[in-house]
């Protein structure tokens, strides 16, 4: 499965300054391991050291925030667009 | 406590006291500018200062004889030295209102107060978090003023924009509250309804800032986040300045995204280090609508993490989903014995009624939240009636009036006898 994702300005370091990038997979999880197959670091920003998704960081898999779905093994179909978005607060 | 102070940034930036930006999460330290994530894990950023070195009674003195509004507190705040100077809604310093109606109405002994922030210049607290954000704004070269919001910070950044001279397009959600959408519009900048919920706003505006379409603009809350927060800070130097320089024992603050509670416990953290008040415990309770209640869901269910929900509730001010702040909000009220409670969209009608009936102050629906609120944690025994306890209402009624739909008790002819045959007559 070929997806596009979205990439925030502070993890552009890793992608050359791309903002989207194609990557591989069925799930989030084979997309991020895609991902930093391709740009080496970027998976550790996004995860933490047991593998999770940060806590401040929110990723959407067309418009469903993925811990709305399956978290990590949220499917992500072919031509799916994925969106890794830092946390907003401040209302 | 021990207040972050670090070396002064190499950055031109003038933000006065500020120094440096400070992941919340790793304490990781980046150079002032308009970011608001950590590079290294996402964790928020926040000023990191280098506070005033005055003794505690001259840097007391120097707050008491400054503007009554909130740039007393410059010497704290990440602002420039003349920031009064500037054009400016120069909102804060609003009412603490001592609600002795209300505290018999429940049962609070220890003396209740209400912080009034529907004083401020477009009604309600947002105004304290725009006027800093704007100095940022400044100081970085912004030109245009934006944010994602809920429709109080909407009418906020368009009056500050109008007065500082910044043109403005802010985003809400299209079905807001007539009145919200109103003032938000009226100040001459760009309004654009966005069909989804205000999280749906915030991933838009989110993403803006990483496109071109956005270059140049400053978020208040989304880029100037880390500077917009701290101005809820001067809610909590307020409420002790406006206490006699004390502490209070208890406050019941409202979470939308949960960045004000956790700031007001910065701001009394801040004035403890200072030596401006005495150091004594204090209990900081959280409040949030049933409809969207992921943070009192957490606390109750003794979670650390904070599931997002879909909010559906009439406080639509309170309604985020995915509260970023939700974490440190659930740590505060663990570390200071405080708890955070939701209620129903009919009792949070009910307490604005409430507040209004016994004390004069229409709340929007937001401050019917905490009043709510603070009447079940007392039932539930969680807050001590016998303690002094500040409830903030952080905004107008006015903006929220299909909350409490209402009409005249009777409506008669313009006669005596119609008015005597109605009842109301003394006699």
């Amino acid at each position: 499965m070929s997806v596009t994702v979205r990439i925030p300005t502070i993890l552009r370091t890793y992608t050359g300054g791309k903002a989207e990038v194609s990557a591989e997979g069925a799930t989030l999880a084979d997309v991020l391991r895609s991902l930093e197959e391709n740009h080496a670091g970027i998976a550790a920003r996004v995860l933490d050291d047991a593998g999770k998704l940060r806590r401040f960081v929110n990723v959407y898999v067309n418009d469903d925030d993925v811990r709305f779905e399956q978290g990590l093994q949220t499917p992500t179909p072919d031509g799916s667009a994925v969106s890794v978005i830092p946390a907003v607060a401040g209302g | 406590m021990a207040v972050q102070s670090v070396e002064p940034s190499t950055t031109s930036v003038d933000l006065g006291p500020a120094a440096a930006l400070s992941c919340r999460e790793c304490g990781e330290r980046f150079d002032l500018g308009p970011i608001f994530a950590c590079a290294l894990c996402f964790g928020p950023l926040e000023v990191a200062y280098e506070l005033p070195a005055d003794g505690s009674e001259a840097l007391r003195k120097r707050i008491e004889d400054g503007p009554a509004n909130i740039w007393r507190y410059a010497p704290l705040l990440p602002v420039p030295a003349d920031v009064a100077d500037k054009p400016s809604l120069n909102p804060g310093l609003t009412k603490l209102v001592k609600a002795d109606n209300l505290a018999r109405e429940l049962g609070v002994t220890g003396g209740l107060y209400v912080k009034d922030d529907s004083g401020n210049p477009t009604h309600s607290f947002k105004d304290r978090v725009v006027a800093i954000a704007v100095e940022a704004a400044r100081a970085f070269g912004f030109t245009t003023l934006s944010c994602s919001s809920t429709g109080n910070l909407a009418g906020a950044v368009g009056a500050a924009a109008a007065r500082a001279g910044f043109k403005s397009c802010v985003f809400i959600p299209h079905d807001l509250e007539a009145g919200k959408v109103v003032m938000a519009a009226v100040y001459g900048g760009d309004l654009v309804g966005i069909e989804g919920t205000y999280d749906d706003v915030n991933r838009f505006c989110s993403e803006l800032i990483g496109d071109p379409l956005g270059e140049g603009w400053g978020f208040v809350n989304v880029n100037l986040r880390p500077y917009y927060g701290e101005g809820s800070k001067t809610l909590a130097y307020e409420i002790c300045e406006q206490l006699g320089w004390r502490l209070p024992d208890q406050i019941v603050v409202p979470i939308a995204s949960g960045s004000q509670l956790t700031k007001i416990d910065k701001g009394l953290k801040e004035l403890v280090a200072l030596g401006l008040v005495e150091d004594r415990p204090y209990k900081i309770f959280g409040a949030q609508a049933e409809g969207c209640s992921p943070v009192a869901r957490a606390f109750k269910d003794g979670h650390d993490v904070v599931r997002p929900v879909k909010p559906d509730t009439i406080a639509k001010s309170l309604a985020i989903g995915n509260p970023a702040d939700g974490p440190y909000v659930l740590d505060i009220a663990r570390r200071t014995g405080g708890a955070v409670e939701d209620v129903s969209d009919p009792e949070i009608v009910d307490a604005i009624r409430l507040l209004a009936r016994t004390e004069g102050i229409f709340a929007e629906t937001a401050g019917g939240v905490t009043v709510g609120v603070t009447r079940k944690l007392i039932e539930s025994g969680l807050l001590d009636p016998s303690l002094t306890t500040v409830v903030l209402n952080t905004g107008d009624g006015l903006k929220t009036l299909d909350a409490v739909a209402a009409g005249p008790t009777v409506t008669i002819r313009p006669s005596l006898a119609a008015f005597r045959d109605a009842g109301l007559a003394a006699v």
